[in-house]
């Protein structure tokens, strides 16, 4: 048996996660959350002066904004579509019988205009541009969201629907940059204050086919995507928890936002796998969170 | 084989400026070549000389300019020569 399947089994065992008969697609104990929530306040405690505004929306997006993201360009194997029923009294009978025989009732199903979430911060850009030019200060964000990504396995650190949180800084190149600093020095200091050993490396993001692969290496040539990595199931393979990224000007370009003086904004986000990093901590403190180190309870719960 | 690229930089390029205003070592990045034209670019070049680029060849460097181009295509071409 594999070290993932045996984490796993026993985050199981331990009422951790709770098996849904779908990889990736589990519940979680009030234990899981209560670290969860205790790390996010740790995230406020290093975030919150900085002034961000909160937004928090709904795992599912609206599709024209999804289509306009250009994420099936770069990501068509991750996405979920919501689809629906749409059909009269007569489609609902052979609806049902379909179901009965077993076949595939699916494929009558229609498209909604809801798209699961990709990442927390797809939502914001068109939010953001509706409103006009940015304030002279930029713009700063403070997201959460579950997250859907259709890459069903047995790593518990790779779920299909798990939440992340996300500062998302709009502004100049500069402005912007020097937010991704900040949060790749706060990241460190953050994983140190509840024992856990990280680095940090430049990073792609899993762009399809060919074609994705000069995207991922125009990616990493350009500095665009640091992860913080810690070891979850793997000394030699392991997780990233944060991720922190420049957009350069592609989003703000595709959105038209706009700063106060009209030039095309930048942007860069930083996000935290939330899921991961409680994952991180019961894999490296034990299962039983009585048991962990008491500067580590203390950082969390105070 | 540039006056071939030329005509795939100006179909598949996607640049505000006309393409004969480009040097052959002008950065095409720099004129205004985005990261997916790049990519639209490098498979219209795959089927215009008939070659796969191997994937230490799919970065920013190989499309950079028009000499940088066929200085690309001609590496993966010699080798299929030898070959």
């Amino acid at each position: 048996m594999d070290m993932q399947v045996s984490f796993l089994d026993r985050l199981f065992e331990a009422g951790l996660l709770i098996d849904t008969g779908v990889e990736g697609l589990y519940g979680r104990s009030g234990q899981f959350e209560d670290v969860i929530a205790a790390f996010e306040r740790l995230i406020d405690r290093f975030g919150g002066a900085d002034g961000a505004e909160a937004i928090r929306f709904p795992p599912g997006m609206n599709r024209a904004y999804f289509e306009k993201s250009g994420y099936m360009k770069s990501f068509p194997q991750l996405a979920g579509t919501v689809h629906s029923f749409c059909g009269c009294e007569l489609d609902h009978v052979s609806l049902m019988k379909c179901m009965d025989e077993g076949g595939d009732w699916t494929g009558e199903q229609k498209a909604t205009d809801i798209v699961l979430t990709p990442a927390a911060c797809y939502p914001l850009y068109p939010t953001v541009a509706k409103r006009g030019r940015l304030p002279a200060e930029g713009g700063l964000y403070d997201l959460q969201s579950y997250c859907f990504r259709h890459e069903p396995s047995t790593d518990p650190a790779r779920q299909q629907l798990f939440r992340m949180r996300e500062y998302v800084c709009m502004g100049t190149q500069d402005h912007v940059t020097d937010f991704r600093q900040r949060w790749m020095d706060r990241g460190v200091q953050m994983m140190d204050a509840v024992g856990l050993t990280v680095e940090i490396d430049v990073a792609n993001d899993p762009f399809f086919g060919r074609a994705g692969r000069m995207l991922a290496n125009n990616q990493r040539d350009q500095n665009l995507k640091f992860e913080l990595l810690i070891p979850v199931t793997s000394a030699a393979k392991p997780t990233a928890c944060m991720s922190f990224n420049y957009h350069q000007d592609a989003f703000g370009t595709k959105w038209g936002l706009e700063l106060e003086d009209g030039s095309t904004a930048h942007t860069a986000c930083v996000g935290f796998g939330l899921e991961r990093i409680a994952l991180a901590l019961f894999a490296h403190h034990g299962l039983d969170v009585k048991d962990w180190p008491a500067h580590v309870r203390k950082a969390l719960w105070g | 084989m540039n006056e071939t690229i030329r005509g795939l930089v100006t179909k598949f390029g996607g640049l505000p400026v006309a393409v004969d205003q480009i040097a052959d070592d002008a950065d095409l990045y720099s004129a205004g070549l985005s990261s997916f034209a790049s990519v639209q670019l490098m498979l219209g070049l795959e089927d215009a000389f008939d070659v796969e680029f191997p994937d230490t060849l799919l970065n920013r460097k190989s499309f950079s300019s028009i000499n940088a181009i066929a200085a690309t295509l001609t590496q993966i071409l010699d080798k299929r020569d030898v070959a």
